[in-house]
C-alpha cells in the first residue's frame, strides 16, 4: 500500500511529518538557544508538535490538554520566571571545561541509539483482546472508576504544590 | 515502508520518544541556568509520555491506560514546574543569579 500524496491518507501522512519536524525543531531550539526566552519558545513549539503526535495516536483530548496545560500554562510560567529572574546570559564567560559539549552530545547520542535499537529489535506482542476503543467517554469512566484513587492523589499533589510554591516564593519578601 | 504511512507504525513513536529523552539529557548538561535545566527536564517528561501513549494505543489491552498515565505526567510536570520555579526565584533573591555555577556555597 502506497498512498498518493493528494489522497486523504497521503495528506495526513504529510501532516504527521510536519508534526515530527515541529517537535524536532522545538527540541533543538530549546536545548541550543543562547537566550533563555528563545529556549522557552522552542519548548512551546516542541509541545505543539507533541500535541499533534497525540492526535495521531487517536487521542484528541490529550492533544488539547497538552496545548492547554503545557503551551498555555507551563510555558507562560517559565516566561514569568525568566522576566523575574532576568539572567544576564550575554556577558557570562564560559567557565566550564571544553570537553563538556562534545561529551554530552556523545552520551545522549549513545542513549538515543540504544533506545531506538532496543525498540527496533524487540518483537512487540499485540494484546489479543481490546477492552474498549479508548474514546473520551471510556477515558472518563476509567478515570473516575478504576483509577479514582490516583485521580484523588494527583489533586492533593496539585493542591500541595500550589500552597508550597506560594510559601516558597513569598519567603524573604519584606512587604 | 513508505514515508507517508509512518503514523501507523509503533517504532516511529518510540523513536520520537527516545529523541526527546536524549535531547532532554543533552540539554540538562548543556544549559548553565536553572531555568534551562528545568526546560530540559520537561523534554524528558514529554518523551516518556509519548512512549506511554504509543504503547497504550498499539499494544495495551485497555487503551485508556496510556492516556491516563500521560494525563498524570502532565499534572505532575505542572506541579514540578511551579515548585521548581518558585525555588529558582527564591534562589535568585538570595544570590542575584540563576547560574548553576554561582550557587556553590557547600562546595569544598
Amino acid at each position: 500500500m502506497n498512498p498518493s500524496l493528494f489522497s486523504p491518507e497521503g495528506l495526513s501522512g504529510l501532516l504527521f511529518l510536519v508534526m515530527i519536524a515541529l517537535t524536532v525543531a522545538g527540541a533543538l531550539l530549546a536545548t541550543n538557544a543562547r537566550r533563555l526566552i528563545r529556549a522557552v519558545a522552542g519548548l512551546a513549539l516542541c509541545f505543539v508538535g507533541v500535541a499533534g503526535i497525540y492526535y495521531f495516536l487517536n487521542s484528541p483530548f490529550l492533544a488539547l490538554m497538552q496545548i492547554l496545560i503545557y503551551v498555555g500554562a507551563v510555558c507562560i510560567t517559565f516566561v514569568f520566571a525568566v522576566m523575574l529572574a532576568e539572567p544576564e546570559e550575554m556577558q557570562r564567560v564560559n567557565k566550564r571545561n571544553a570537553l563538556v559539549g562534545p561529551l554530552s552530545i556523545l552520551v545522549s547520542g549513545v542513549m538515543v541509539w540504544g533506545l531506538v535499537a532496543l525498540a527496533a529489535m524487540t518483537s512487540w506482542q499485540k494484546s489479543p483482546v481490546r477492552l474498549n476503543d479508548g474514546s473520551l467517554e471510556k477515558l472518563g469512566e476509567s478515570l473516575l472508576g478504576r483509577y479514582s484513587m490516583s485521580f484523588e492523589m494527583i489533586s492533593i499533589v496539585l493542591l500541595v504544590a500550589i500552597i508550597g510554591s506560594l510559601v516558597l516564593a513569598r519567603a524573604g519578601r519584606t512587604k | 515502508m513508505d514515508i507517508l504511512t509512518l503514523s501507523s507504525n509503533l517504532n516511529t513513536y518510540l523513536t520520537i520518544g527516545a529523541f526527546l529523552f536524549g535531547m532532554g539529557v543533552y540539554g540538562l548538561v548543556q544549559h548553565q541556568t536553572f531555568i534551562g535545566m528545568l526546560i530540559s527536564a520537561e523534554l524528558v517528561l514529554a518523551g516518556a509520555s509519548v512512549n506511554f501513549m504509543a504503547f497504550g494505543h498499539f499494544l495495551a489491552p485497555d487503551p485508556t491506560v496510556g492516556q491516563i498515565f500521560a494525563l498524570f505526567i502532565i499534572g505532575l510536570a505542572a506541579a514540578e514546574a511551579a515548585i521548581a520555579l518558585s525555588i529558582i526565584i527564591a534562589v535568585y533573591r538570595n544570590y542575584r543569579s540563576i547560574d548553576v555555577e554561582d550557587v556553590a556555597e557547600l562546595k569544598g
